[in-house]
């Protein structure tokens, strides 16, 4: 396909840039740790894997970092739809806001949400009171999942919103389209693509998110201890075998988990070709 | 023209480095240490410059770099080249040894006390007025006492508080490992936070006001009350502790390469001198040297203290019975 429709020339060239930038960068570092656990014999990696405190640490951290990714998508998907289609005193600045968890040390956020949701912080000093604990249970965790993930959905949802031209949207409306017809039958499935690599970059970076977890979740045994906790502690042991196998298994499901999500954009991709052929 | 541009460049360059040559004869040395020592090898290592320079004329320069004990040791592991170490706990000195092969096997016989030239314990730390009466070990395991340690799998200092309560229910009964454990487990549901190292819990405890008990380094319980004020912050002493011996060593491949063992092991020795116990127990850790624990007798109370190779048979034993994986402190946590 490439070949012949490409008008500038290099084709070869460029694949065997990328494919030794991405070996150097990416492949040769994650082969490392593969090689590293195969001093396990499979039935040790699979006991030092399916560990009780392990398997929790899976739980919370894929599932913490699903909820925040959810979050992300609906919020963000809001916070973008109100950054490009209206215009306000202060919009420049609440568009900078966005990328401030990009910007932020992510130990600089840990501290941050600790002293805001700790019992005798602004928001904890509230919550205490009436039964709800956040800081130092797994719901903190969700919360720091949260804010790190927020700009990747605003910025991957902005600009193809920004694209979207209000003919369309007009054209929907004038063939008698009600407004929630508008949304959901042109405007989503025009986003869908947008809003689900937003979900899955902010997902991505929740699981493998260390710093600004650290200080909010407890890291109790069983119930709030993160993958990546789990992996320092086998390293504090001394135990390199050990945390690489964890950090193996962390990254297969990552990669399993992406790969279905882009396996979905390309489908929800093809059927929105197909629906407006 | 080429040639004389050239031989001009050459001129250039030596006249350029001369200040460097001379500059390389100073020697520089790097100290790898853990958290709570920034502020003692701040003074120390002013106070080693001076006395060198009066003995030797030359001038050292020593740079230190701190963190978790366990993070420093895998960093001389992986080739940080430091000179000397000191760490907070034997065992991940021990490590440097056995996965590097950087020291010999008998390391810690080559200096007095253990190579420990200062020591530490294990105290409470409790909020002004100790309004819950905490008075000793057994009293963190009465419901409705919440008690801030951190996680002895990620921090060396909290191993030492695990192990000062279990040698405490040890003595009270009759050493029954069985109640020892039962005793550390209804500690440790008291728990409601395990921060990752010693200065995260006392943060948890000072800052986020959370918890009623600090189980911490004598030295970080003394540091806390200096900083916020004695109005805060009360030292309760239990009855029994655990000595706490911070290992100091050269790191001897590190030294024949760099050719500084002369000043690296001068520089270990100086902490046993005179002046060097004086700033140890300046910055609230315990001086071994007789003349200068008298001096500080005030300071630091006299507790019962037992030691981890008389009750637990050494850290290569302790790690392996309460913090491998699935050890009596894991054990806690499972149902």
């Amino acid at each position: 396909m490439s070949k012949k429709t490409n008008v500038l020339p290099g084709f070869n060239l460029s694949l065997g840039y990328t494919l030794l930038y991405l070996s150097l960068i990416v492949l040769i570092p994650l082969s490392a740790a593969f090689l590293k656990t195969t001093e396990f014999s499979f039935s040790e990696f699979w006991q030092v894997v399916t560990a009780p405190r392990v398997v929790a640490s899976y739980k919370l951290t894929f599932g913490a970092s699903l909820i925040g990714a959810f979050i992300n998508a609906i919020f963000g998907l809001l916070t973008a739809w109100v950054l490009v289609r209206y215009d306000f005193f202060g919009k420049k600045l609440i568009d900078a806001l966005v990328d401030l968890p990009f910007a932020l040390p992510t130990a600089v956020a840990g501290i941050a949400l600790t002293a805001v949701y700790a019992k005798n912080g602004w928001i904890g000093s509230f919550l205490e009171p009436n039964g709800i604990h956040v800081a130092f249970t797994p719901v903190g965790v969700v919360i720091a999942l949260t804010f790190i993930g927020l700009p990747f959905v605003v910025r991957t949802v902005q600009p193809v919103l920004e694209d979207l031209e209000s003919e369309t949207e007009e054209a929907a409306a004038s063939l008698g389209a009600n407004r929630w017809q508008t949304f959901y039958k042109i405007i989503f499935p025009a986003l869908l693509p947008a809003l689900m690599t937003g979900f899955a970059l902010a997902f991505a970076r929740a699981i493998g998110e260390y710093g600004s977890v650290i200080f909010i979740a407890g890291n109790m045994p069983m119930v709030s201890e993160i993958t990546p906790l789990i992996i320092i502690t086998k390293l504090e042991q001394y135990d390199y075998t050990g945390a690489t196998a964890v950090a193996v298994v962390m990254l297969v499901i990552s990669f399993l988990l992406l790969l279905a999500i882009n396996g979905l954009q390309w489908w929800s991709n093809r059927r929105n070709a197909e629906a407006i052929e | 023209m080429y040639t004389k541009f050239s031989f001009k460049k050459w001129v250039v360059a030596v006249v350029l480095s001369t200040p460097l040559l001379t500059l390389a004869a100073d020697i520089s040395l790097l100290n790898v240490s853990y958290d709570p020592t920034r502020e003692l090898y701040v003074e120390y290592n002013a106070a080693f410059a001076k006395h060198w320079k009066a003995k030797t004329g030359d001038t050292v320069t020593v740079k230190q770099s701190h963190g978790g004990s366990g993070k420093q040791a895998r960093g001389v592991i992986d080739g940080l080249s430091a000179d000397v170490v000191t760490l907070a706990l034997s065992y991940d000195i021990d490590e440097i040894g056995a996965k590097a092969k950087l020291i010999p096997k008998d390391w810690q016989k080559r200096l007095p006390h253990n190579s420990s030239p200062y020591t530490s314990t294990i105290v409470l730390l409790v909020r002004k007025g100790n309004p819950k009466g905490i008075k000793d070990w057994n009293d963190l395991t009465k419901p409705g006492i919440s008690v801030i340690t951190p996680n002895p799998k990620t921090s060396g200092g909290a191993r030492w508080n695990y192990l000062a309560a279990y040698a405490y229910a040890l003595k009270h009964n009759n050493n029954d490992d069985a109640k020892a454990r039962d005793f550390v487990k209804k500690i440790y549901k008291n728990v409601p936070v395990l921060d990752s190292g010693a200065r995260g819990s006392t943060t948890t405890f000072v800052e986020r006001g959370i918890g009623d008990v600090l189980i911490s380094w004598e030295n970080e319980a003394f540091l806390a009350q200096k900083e916020l004020g004695p109005d805060k912050f009360e030292i309760v002493v239990p009855t029994l502790s655990i000595l706490a011996e911070p290992p100091v060593t050269v790191i001897d491949k590190v030294v024949d390469k760099r050719k500084t063992r002369a000043v690296a092991q001068a520089y270990l020795e100086y902490l046993y001198s005179e002046e060097g116990q004086e700033i140890a127990a300046k910055n609230y850790y315990r001086p071994t040297l007789e003349s200068v624990a008298k001096r500080y007798e005030k300071q630091f109370p006299s507790i019962s203290l037992i030691k981890i190779d008389d009750v637990f048979g050494g850290w290569q034993k302790a790690q392996k019975t309460h913090f491998a994986d699935g050890a009596t402190f894991d054990q806690i946590y499972q149902k």
